[in-house]
């Protein structure tokens, strides 16, 4: 690390983030600048939904965490943001599009977590279950070892995708050291 | 962004994810080993962000959820560059803060800590770098907040940051602290952080930056991992 300036710690982001990072969606008087709506035309036929839980070691669901949506395949670059404590079911619900496949990669989404209990953000990513054979070739999922690749594939739904991040335990996701 | 010289956590300066002093870690850390693609296979370049504005006052919490009056306790300044490991200033990038009242009390409604809230302060604000990756935000000195943790457990007096820079690598989270509080020693969440990078979120008093008959100046510079520019379109 020649010359380098020391990296600044990260630390948690705490219980109380909503009435500074997501105040409309928590319904704060501060307004947000960005929210789980990633794509000005809901309505468009290509807008999708993709939802899910997050769960811990004990497989409760976590109710304040937040979770972060970065997609990017050349054409569309977006960002959106969520917090899992006003849903009744404590899930993210995100409106985007499907990303395109880049180079031959399999389409994906990148996904940062935040939460209380983190000292430092965790990384994971967002595929998707109708791209089997893009899903089969792909550099990075042949990283994980096949057992636990189907923790970063999303389930096709009626309205979009689903897809459930584990912290801990049998089932969990696969997080990314970036 | 061929421009990238990408640097992963530095192990010697990050918490780890599970620290059994601070007790949430337990259910929430991962346990497997993580994946380390390749740095030439990932696709680095974050997201474009809509644009937006500000508002007048998002930079100064001292003002910006007045109702009735002026918010209590120590009015303070606080300043710093937010620059990446190379130490090029980050221009245009945003500072989203939020903290507890001068009391110590949150007004987020799950905090119980029973401390008075203060009718003309929320503790939320945001503010942009300038063109020499400069930021700059005026508020109130926190109170120190019981939580949890441990038996008398207490945190030192904190502002909390968000901070994006040029891609997912640079997003980043943390915790400003104060010169001299006496809370450093015992806080879990401080000492979680390895020896070598403790310090770096201790802010320093600015008599420089001090207003006179205003606020006290305090300054906290920012390093960001990642090396490349802003996506930010509203420079
Ligand atoms: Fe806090």
């Amino acid at each position: 690390m020649d010359n380098r300036n020391l990296q600044t710690p990260s630390q948690t982001i705490g219980p109380f983030f909503a009435y500074g990072l997501t105040p409309t969606q928590y319904d704060y008087e501060f307004e947000s600048w960005v929210d789980n709506n990633m794509v000005a035309d809901l309505d468009a036929p290509e807008t999708i939904e993709i939802s899910g839980s997050v769960f811990d070691g004990e497989g409760k669901t976590i109710n304040d965490a937040l979770v972060e949506l970065w997609q990017d395949d050349g054409e569309h670059k977006l960002y959106g943001r969520f917090g899992t404590g006003t849903d009744e079911k404590n899930r993210f619900i995100f409106k985007t599009i499907k990303p395109k496949s880049v180079d031959g990669q399999a389409p994906f989404i990148n996904v940062i977590l935040f939460m209380r209990g983190q000292l430092l953000h965790t990384y994971t990513r967002i595929y998707f279950d109708d791209e089997a054979n893009l899903n089969q070739s792909d550099k990075i999922l042949n990283l994980v070892e096949s057992e636990r690749r189907n923790t970063l594939i999303a389930k096709k739904t009626e309205v979009g995708y689903t897809i459930n991040i584990h912290m801990q335990g049998q089932k969990e996701t696969v997080f990314f050291d970036l | 962004m061929s421009d990238i010289i990408q640097t992963g956590f530095d192990r010697e300066i990050q918490p780890n994810y599970l620290y059994e002093g601070y007790k949430s870690t337990l259910l929430r850390a991962p346990t497997k080993p993580l994946i380390m693609p390749k740095k030439a296979d990932l696709t680095l370049s974050g997201p474009v962000f809509k644009d937006f504005e500000l508002g007048a006052l998002d930079s100064d919490l001292t003002k910006n959820a007045v109702k009735n009056g002026e918010p209590l306790g120590e009015r303070i300044v606080v300043h710093g560059k937010v620059t990446n490991e190379k130490g090029h200033p980050i221009p245009y990038t945003l500072l989203e803060i939020w903290q507890a009242n001068s009391s110590g009390r949150y007004i987020h409604k799950a905090d119980q800590h029973n401390a008075p809230l203060d009718p003309n302060f929320s503790g939320a604000g945001r503010c942009m770098t300038d063109a020499e990756g400069n930021y700059k935000f005026y508020t109130i000195k926190p109170g120190a907040y019981s939580w949890g943790n441990h038996p008398n457990a207490w945190r030192p007096n904190h502002i909390h940051f968000s901070l994006f820079g040029g891609d997912i690598t640079s997003r980043l989270i943390t915790q400003m602290y104060f010169p001299g509080d006496p809370l450093l020693e015992f806080d879990p969440m401080v000492q979680s952080i390895p020896l070598k990078g403790r310090d770096l979120l201790i802010s320093k008093f600015d008599l420089a930056l001090t207003e006179p008959d205003f606020a006290l100046g305090f300054r906290f510079d920012i390093v960001l991992r990642g090396h490349h520019a802003t996506p930010f379109e509203n420079q």
